[in-house]
């Protein structure tokens, strides 16, 4: 059974049809890259994959491991091991880091029906994680990203990710905003957690991440569906010709 | 001629008159605090119930409000001496020096001797009244006239039966907090009038803590003052916690002047009472003083609160800051109604005040009315208002992490709190008003 299956999706937003029969399977352990120009409605996708509102679903269906992931809350299809890696990462005033990652993990764990994580172990886990991403201790005391800069959002995302050991990592547009040291640190982050186990969704605009991310299957997302689907060398494709062929005549 | 429009009594009116009439022989004091007693009431009836006619009272008419007038509380009996012994609850893990007043009255047994620190004199306000009736303890010759003309003040003045009065002398460090008790005991529907006054000499520090409570199932009601003169250079934090019970009225006076160089942080934290009233007139009177006034109210069901201060800076080179936060469920109604005025000779001025109310639901209201009356022209002034529900993206960031949509609203609406509770300076104090928060949250359906 594939993890993910994406069967016809269709989606409006503010009465506008963004998402228009997309079909979509990720099996475990595969890496698949969406590639679109800006609004084809990428981040539409994932967030409908995590359960946000403000999208209606017009049509189609989303089955996680067999479960229909539409009709669950967002926390719950967290729990089930589904994770997005924002293209925008929130500031929570108020809220500190590590109030925040425990919360998350103990959340999961619970709905699981797993122990909650001891104190040092859990210490332990995130020094770790943040060790490996550059993330210095000083950040885990603020709170959720305020004062973080834009780089700094993006590796505590990842660090969120690696810490809940999600089944499924859709990460959207991760490497927008990052300079090329950091987007090494973030790929490198994020090819640790490669495993036959895992899939993942890479969202991205721009080629380059790709050469540090190698995915399996390359996408194309545009006029609300998968356009085009290839091998890699599809996203040096793109990068060389640009979406002008995947768009509206005159757009 | 008289521009006043002389109203009707209502019924609260001609029991509050009657009450006065009944009770002054056993009120404490001689015959010239007698005096200015009928000198207050009198106030109080030209004036009448504040009513919304009145810019002060808009949003809390206490015509509409105050139904009836509660006679005033007995002299507590053992029962209600045991619910005070057990009472301040929501700060009980912090050690503090307790003076206990129940149903009004002090109770010596119950408190904790404080004159033996060092510098710390404290007696009650019946015992100092009975003993000297040196006059009013409630203007000293330097003090502003701030909240004078207001007729709940009036009525706690001509009615007021005990309190503390504290002084701390020059350069004194009180090694722990003064906690001020109030209960009720709820063996009736009295009404209970306290008035305190702390003195802080000049370089003294010192942290004092009110908590007021009650039982849930009587409608009491509970006025109570304070006077506070904050001397030169001195440091004062005061953390008022109001838990009265469910159906209580409450109405609060902060009269607090602030000398040179003086630092006086207050916080209120409010979570009880049908209707809550707490009203601030603070006047920064010497040089370079800074105060820092903030609050936050936690309220559901029909309760009503209203915060309503006036920040006098009367001398230049003073910083003030304010921070109301109120969360508001079901159909629970905030009011804050914020003052600053900056006088002539003022310059140097730096005030800001902020309000801030989050709606738990479509039916809960805030009404904020922040004021600036500025008379200096170097001056460095600002106030913002905003009220409105849960940010739905940073819950959905919560969710998207695992964390149940109740967890989520929780962790959001501590950290709206938590804002206002970080003024606090003493550990201990905003644990346990944090705690309080959790709780109240836990209580949320
Ligand atoms: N919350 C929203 N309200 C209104 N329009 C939206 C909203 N979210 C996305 N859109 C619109 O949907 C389209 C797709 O947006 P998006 O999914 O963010 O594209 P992408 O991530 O591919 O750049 C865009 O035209 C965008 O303006
Ligand atoms: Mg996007």
């Amino acid at each position: 059974m594939a993890m993910l299956e994406i069967k016809n999706l269709s989606v409006v937003v503010d009465s506008r049809q963004i998402l228009n029969g997309l079909n979509l399977t990720v099996n475990k352990g595969e890496v698949h890259a969406i590639m679109g120009p800006n609004g084809a409605g990428k981040s539409t996708l994932a967030h409908v994959l995590s359960g946000k509102a403000g999208y209606e679903v017009t049509g189609g269906e989303v089955l996680f491991e067999g479960k229909n992931l539409l009709e669950l809350p967002a926390d719950e299809r967290a729990a089930m091991g589904v994770f997005l890696a924002f293209q925008y990462p929130l500031e929570i005033p108020g809220v500190a880091t590590m109030t925040f990652l425990r919360t998350a993990l103990n959340s999961q764990r619970k709905k699981r029906g797993e122990p909650e994580l001891t104190t040092p172990d859990f210490m332990k886990r995130v020094r770790d994680g943040a060790a490996k991403l550059g993330i210095a201790q000083e950040m885990l005391r603020r709170p959720v990203n305020v004062g973080f800069s834009g780089g700094e959002k993006k590796r505590n995302e990842v660090l969120q990710m690696a810490l809940l050991e999600p089944k499924l990592c859709v990460l959207d547009e991760t490497d927008s905003g990052l300079d090329i040291d950091a987007l090494k640190i973030v790929a490198e982050g994020v090819n640790q957690l490669r495993s036959p186990e895992r899939g993942f969704v890479v969202i991205t605009h721009y080629q380059r991440l790709l050469d540090y991310i190698v995915p399996d299957i390359v996408h194309v997302l545009a006029k609300g569906r998968i356009a085009k689907t290839g091998g890699k060398e599809l996203a040096l494709e793109l990068e060389a010709n640009g979406y002008a062929a995947f768009q509206d005549e005159a757009a | 001629m008289n521009a006043e429009v002389k109203q009707i009594k209502t019924a609260a009116e001609s029991a509050l008159a009657a009450n006065f009439a009944a009770s002054k022989s056993r009120l404490p004091g001689g015959p010239q605090t007698a005096g200015e007693r009928e000198q207050a009431f009198k106030l109080f009836e030209r004036r009448g119930l504040p009513h919304r006619r009145i810019e002060e009272w808009k949003h809390t008419d206490l015509r509409v409000l105050m139904r009836d007038a509660k006679p005033l509380a007995a002299p507590p009996d053992a029962a209600a001496k045991d619910r005070a012994k057990h009472s301040g609850g929501l700060v009980s893990g912090v050690p503090m020096h307790r003076l206990v007043f129940a149903d009004g009255a002090f109770v010596p047994e119950l408190s904790d001797a404080v004159d033996f620190l060092a510098g710390v004199t404290m007696v009650s306000l019946a015992d100092m009244l009975a003993r000297n009736d040196a006059g009013s303890a409630f203007a000293p010759p330097e003090a502003p006239q701030a909240g004078g003309d207001d007729a709940a003040l009036a009525l706690n003045t001509a009615m007021m039966t005990d309190g503390a009065v504290i002084r701390i002398a020059k350069g004194t460090v009180v090694d722990k907090p003064i906690h001020l008790v109030f209960s009720h005991s709820g063996s009736a529907a009295t009404a209970t009038f306290t008035r305190s006054q702390m003195i802080v000499e000049a370089g003294a520090k010192v942290t004092l803590v009110e908590s007021h409570e009650g039982a849930d199932d009587v409608d009491y009601q509970v006025s109570t003052a304070l006077n506070l003169v904050v001397g030169d250079r001195a440091e004062v934090n005061r953390v008022k916690v109001g838990a009265e019970g469910a159906r209580a009225l409450h109405i609060a006076t902060l009269i607090a002047d602030v000398g040179e160089g003086a630092q006086l942080r207050d916080f209120i934290f409010n979570i009880g009472s049908a209707v809550t009233r707490n009203q601030l007139f603070v006047t920064c009177s010497g040089k370079n003083a800074n105060v820092m006034l903030a609050g936050a109210s936690l309220q559901r069901g029909t309760q009503h609160a209203d915060t309503t201060l006036v920040l006098d800076h009367a001398v230049g080179g003073c910083t003030s800051r304010e921070v109301f936060k109120a969360v508001l469920d079901d159909e629970s109604r905030n009011v804050f109604q914020g003052k600053i005025v900056v006088r002539q000779n003022a310059q140097k001025t730096d005030a800001r005040m902020m309000t801030r109310a989050l709606l738990l639901s479509d039916d809960a209201e805030a009404d904020s009315k922040p004021e600036l009356e500025i008379f200096a022209d170097d001056v460095q002034c600002g106030h913002g208002a905003t009220a409105g529900a849960l940010d739905e993206n940073l819950k959905f960031y919560l969710m998207a992490r695992g964390i149940p949509e109740h967890e989520a609203e929780a962790l959001l609406i501590q950290s709206f709190v938590g804002d206002a509770i970080e003024t606090i300076a003493h550990d201990g104090l905003r644990d346990a008003l944090m705690f309080a928060t959790v709780r109240w949250l836990g209580a949320r359906v």
